[in-house]
């Protein structure tokens, strides 16, 4: 077709049915909006997050980190320094310590030797500001600064903050600041400020010594930053490096922090992205929707085009054009919005989004061209995608027949085809069965959308098969006429239902998701939270329990029982982030009175020490009940009937919500023999019978140091629950929201569909009037249709949505977080929604219909005559 | 008498044409026809007798289950689908008893579609569009819509439409079908005039012996192929 007449056509066409037009450009920008938007949101948080750990870790080329917080022997440095290749070395003692300060912040403390930091990570080092009083500032308002003295440098009270850390203390140079970590609170003069440190971050420096000395680590090293020599060969050092670290060490660089949380938050994010694009795929269905009875609608006129000599790819393209433009045009609105939409995130809720991953940030910001033009063509893709099968009816149709059947051309008699649908479908139960793609269940989200497609291709048939009932019965005439009309016409009735299918079907199954994912983390509440109270550490100290502390805690009046517990982190795979080392008490005889068990726990091997892994570890790590694990925290010295001391026996699998990275929990006695280690981080308490809880928890903090008293928290069991199910509740927001607007959309688009199918029916309904049918009658005709069709909907939306919820529980979960739940449906919502859906579509179809009716229907069958 | 080919190198020529419909009813076979430069055809028949399929087979819009045709020399069965269609554009003009003016379109569009389908510019098949419609009587009306329409308006349009890329062959299926009897007369005055004044032959199907008698030759579809009935 000349580019001329093709305009013509399909400017005249949406200038005729504008709204349709803006409901399916709608439909994709919704779906490029929140695509768009959650991909900017996680794309900003994650930069942000990136920055952060730049900062804490200098601008070292190569660094060596200790697995966990315990540290490695500083014996290593001086092997590294000498190391050929190597032009500096700097030895860091890291430390999360929290200020004393009304707001308790946390702050990162680094220990370094300036003297090798200067050249290694020259952005760390501090800088002494000549005054702290306002009086101190220049005449510009610049304070004046100065290089720190070798005095205050190694003076062991002497730290230097970052703005970020001075002002979430509220303090000034020159001040004193207290600091808590590792069961003690130390005093210390602010120095100076870190210069080199962005303004969010919160971090301090110390001398290295002092920072050993003071906080009982002599010996004990967390890192060591290494600058290469000019020319080194990076591979070759990392192997010379590699070789003489201990099992408690690992080699890092800039980017390996940021690849873990990278790694971790991924499945989230990626989780969230194909939420969005469910929404874009409705939308994929709502173009189908409108194109398919834009061209039902326009036979004769694609016919006529045909016989002036238009060819069949030109019908064909002009009608994956049109779906092309509408998408474009849906997409581009779709960035604007999504644009708006992050900016508005970003400042309302920061880089979150409820997932817990970049907890307290809050990122700039960043567009990203690259991903809006991928969002760009996904939008026309998906247009393009609901614009195939009308495109290649209108091509097929057969002019002369077209041409003398302008009306409507469904053959009652016609069996709706199966075998698409059947073959969809199963290619979906296929794809469900796959395994995951570097750590990403594509195949899963190919199952949903194989068995969204199939579903939908299904419902001629469905829609023939659940009304077949009603033909057996007669009802009055409007019922009568609205039963025979979709029965006879099911392709149309599947062409009204595909965007509410899908939305309602996506809809259903996020919800039954949810609700299995709830009420399974309500019941592991129940497990893991038995003790009457529980007592927490503000701030990210955990050891701030000393053996002496436990020891008057146990004592206080109104303590039946205390246990206390040390999670640490242990980095078990350098592509990993650490999983928590959870030690606990655990009865090795029954460990399902301490950990919620998933299956039997093995007998332990005698001698043997015996670890708990948690189900996301038994999924990253690949480990198995009955397996060997050697920690690589400790060295592996001979231990226990011959076995070495760091090896570790795995006795089971236990259910674990709260730590995606995985979990290995171990007897607290078994730890502190494996450790040395006798500092914890919690403890659950159970109460004397007849105790208050308000009056043991005035005794346990009178037991307490002044330091540590202001910063622990009590909470109740029965709050704890509440508080973690408000966080679930949170955490699904985002997911709550998506499944709004899905529905939003789907409902759109019903509204638009049964318009576009009265408006196309006017000749019909001005025959029924010519016979003698009643307008109102008319009216109930089609608001008995859209129940009809809502009920439909509503049934097959319900069941693929089950079907569609199993692939999210039993592959998407396990596959992205490592964990399962069982199903529970949330029978109350399926009823809000059918209700709600079918009321919908009535509601739509009897306005659309009187305006349908409000034309001159009588007139509409004159050119029959 | 069956209607045989009388000249040289006519426009149309139809041989031994057969066309079973499904269900296996034949309704034509042995059919001949040739229809010559500038000539007025009319074919009358019973309902069902398959005067429109004929036309469509004429058109190449359907396959015949025998015979030929062959158009300004060109074999149709030697031509696919797509050349078909380019051949129709070229070489045919429709005029249907329906009408099928394209309503978001404006009358000077739907009547510049053919010339434009060629690649002629927007601003030249407008311009003829526009003196076309004048010369069917609707002069001044280029911009209207069709919905502003009568029936028979609708029909002098949808003639400009056909007559505007000045085809040899017009291909007319009951013009007249849906216009009361005086504007059916008027119609047929009108069609005739242009369609002689543009050279062009004409195969006009139709009920109506009205509208058959502007025609130079009459002939009646049997299942046996086509009977003269009339000839100027």
């Amino acid at each position: 077709m000349s580019p001329i007449a093709a305009r013509w056509m399909i400017a005249g066409e949406w200038g005729a049915h504008p709204a349709r037009v803006i409901v399916a450009a709608l439909a994709i920008a919704v779906g490029v909006a929140l695509g768009f938007a959650v991909h900017l949101i996680n794309a900003s948080a994650l930069s942000e997050f990136a920055r952060a750990i730049k900062t804490v870790n200098g601008d070292a080329e190569l660094q060596v980190h200790a697995v966990t917080p315990l540290g490695f022997d500083e014996a290593l440095y001086p092997k590294l320094a000498r190391l050929a290749g190597i032009a500096g070395a700097s030895p860091v003692v890291e430390i999360n310590v929290v200020a004393d300060t009304p707001d308790h912040p946390s702050v990162t403390l680094l220990g370094l030797d300036v003297l090798r930091a200067v050249s290694v990570t020259p952005s760390l080092i501090g800088e002494r500001l000549a005054s702290s009083a306002p009086a101190a500032k220049t005449q510009t308002g610049e304070a004046n600064p100065a290089p720190s003295t070798s005095d205050e440098a190694f003076d062991t009270r002497s730290l230097f903050l970052s703005q970020a850390a001075l002002d979430a203390s509220g303090k000034r140079v020159g001040d004193d600041i207290a600091l808590s970590a590792d069961g003690r609170t130390l005093p210390f003069t602010i120095a100076g400020t870190l210069p080199g440190v962005p303004d969010n971050q919160n971090v301090a420096v110390m001398d290295i010594a002092a920072a050993q000395w003071r906080f009982g680590s002599l010996g004990r090293l967390q890192r060591i930053d290494l600058k290469l020599a000019d020319g080194a060969d990076e591979a070759r050092l990392r192997k010379a490096v590699a070789a003489i670290l201990p099992a408690n060490a690992e080699i890092a660089d800039k980017e390996t922090e940021t690849r873990r949380t990278d790694s971790l938050s991924r499945a989230y994010r990626v989780n969230l992205d194909m939420l969005a694009l469910m929404a874009l795929l409705t939308g994929a269905f709502l173009a189908f929707s409108a194109q398919a009875l834009s061209v039902a609608r326009r036979r004769s006129q694609f016919a006529l085009l045909r016989v002036l000599g238009v060819q069949r790819r030109a019908i064909l393209i002009q009608v994956l054009a049109e779906g092309a433009i509408v998408g474009g045009i849906g997409a581009i609105v779709g960035l604007g919005l999504g644009l708006g939409l992050a900016d508005v995130a970003l400042r309302l809720l920061g880089g979150d989004l409820g997932g817990g991953y970049f907890y307290g940030t809050r990122p700039q910001l960043i567009f990203a061209p690259e991903a809006a033009l991928g969002f760009f063509v996904l939008g026309v893709l998906a247009a393009l995608l609901g614009s195939v099968l009308p495109a290649r009816d209108a091509a097929r149709a057969q002019p002369a027949i077209a041409l003398k059947d302008a009306g409507d051309a469904a053959d009652a008699n016609a069996v709706p085809g199966a075998l698409i649908a059947l073959a969809l479908l199963l290619a979906g139960a296929v794809a469900s069965r796959l395994p995951a793609v570097a750590g990403l269940p594509l195949f899963g989200y190919l199952s949903i959308a194989l068995l969204l497609a199939g579903g939908v291709a299904a419902m001629p048939m469905l829609a023939r098969i659940l009304l077949a009932p009603l033909q057996r019965f007669t009802f009055a005439v409007p019922a009568h006429l609205a039963s025979k009309h979709l029965w006879g016409a099911p392709s149309q009735a599947a062409i009204a239902l595909c965007g509410i299918v899908a939305s309602t079907s996506l809809t259903i199954a996020m919800a039954v998701m949810v609700s299995s994912f709830r009420g399974s983390v309500d019941d592991w509440l129940v497990q893991v939270l038995p003790a009457d109270l529980y007592l927490r550490v503000e701030g990210n100290d955990n050891s701030a329990f000393a053996p002496e502390i436990q020891r008057k805690m146990a004592a206080a009046p109104g303590v039946a029982a205390i246990h206390f517990r040390k999670i640490t982190p242990l980095r078990l795979s350098p592509d990993q982030t650490p999983i928590a080392w959870i030690a606990q008490h655990i009865d090795r005889a029954d460990p399902a009175r301490s950990l919620p068990m998933l299956g039997p726990s093995l007998p332990v091997p005698h001698g043997a020490t015996p670890v708990w892994l948690s189900e996301p570890a038994f999924w990253l790590y690949g480990y198995s009940r009955g397996d060997w694990i050697d920690l690589p925290a400790m060295n592996a010295s001979a231990g226990a009937n011959g076995n070495p001391a760091n090896r570790v026996f795995v006795a089971g699998i236990w259910r674990d919500y709260g730590r995606q990275q995985g979990a290995i929990a171990m007897d607290d006695a078994d730890y502190t023999r494996m450790t040395g280690d006798t500092l914890r981080s919690d403890a659950s308490i159970e109460l004397a019978p007849g105790t208050h809880e308000s009056e043991v928890t005035a005794a346990l903090r009178a037991a307490l140091p002044p330091s540590l008293s202001g910063r622990v928290t009590f909470v109740e069991s029965h709050s704890l629950r509440t508080l973690s199910l408000q966080i679930f509740d949170r955490s699904f927001a985002v997911t709550y929201v998506l499944e709004a607007i899905a529905m939003l959309v789907g409902l759109a688009g019903v509204a638009a569909t049964f318009s576009a199918q009265t408006l196309a029916r006017t000749k019909e309904f001005g025959m029924l009037r010519h016979i003698g049918v009643l307008r109102r009658q008319i009216v109930a005709m089609l608001a008995a249709e859209g129940a009809l069709l809502g009920t439909v909907g509503v049934i097959a939306g319900i069941a693929l949505g089950i079907a569609i919820s199993q692939v999210l529980i039993d592959v998407i979960n396990p596959q992205s977080f490592h964990w399962s739940m069982e199903t529970r449906l949330p029978l109350t919502l399926f009823a809000v929604v059918a209700v709600a859906l079918i009321l919908a579509a009535a509601g739509t179809a009897l306005l659309a219909g009187r305006r349908a009716l409000s034309a001159d229907t009588v007139r509409a069958v004159r050119e029959d005559w | 008498m069956q209607a045989l080919d009388t000249a040289p190198n006519p426009l149309l020529s139809v041989k031994s044409l057969r066309k079973v419909v499904p269900g296996g009813r034949v309704l034509f076979s042995g059919l001949n026809l040739t229809v010559n430069p500038g000539e007025f055809v009319a074919i009358m028949g019973e309902s069902g007798s398959g005067k429109s399929t004929l036309l469509n087979l004429i058109a190449g819009l359907d396959v015949a289950d025998a015979g030929s045709i062959t158009i300004t020399g060109v074999a149709l069965d030697t031509l696919d689908d797509d050349a078909r269609t380019l051949l129709r554009r070229s070489a045919i003009g429709f005029v249907f008893q329906a009408f099928h003016i394209l309503p978001h379109l404006t009358l000077a569009q739907n009547v510049a579609l053919p010339l434009v389908l060629q690649h002629e510019s927007a601003a030249e098949a407008s311009s003829r569009a526009n003196q076309m419609l004048a010369a069917i009587g609707l002069p001044g009306r280029g911009a209207d819509f069709p919905r502003q329409l009568s029936g028979g308006e609708l029909q002098r349009v949808a003639i400009a439409r056909a007559l505007l890329h000045r085809p040899g062959l017009i291909l007319a299926d009951e013009p007249t079908g849906n216009l009361d009897p005086d504007t059916a007369a008027r119609i047929l005055d009108l069609f005739a005039k242009q369609v002689r004044e543009a050279g062009a032959a004409v195969l006009l199907v139709t009920h109506s012996t009205v509208a058959a008698a502007v025609a130079d030759r009459t002939l009646l579809l049997t299942p046996h192929g086509l009977i003269t009935r009339h000839e100027r």
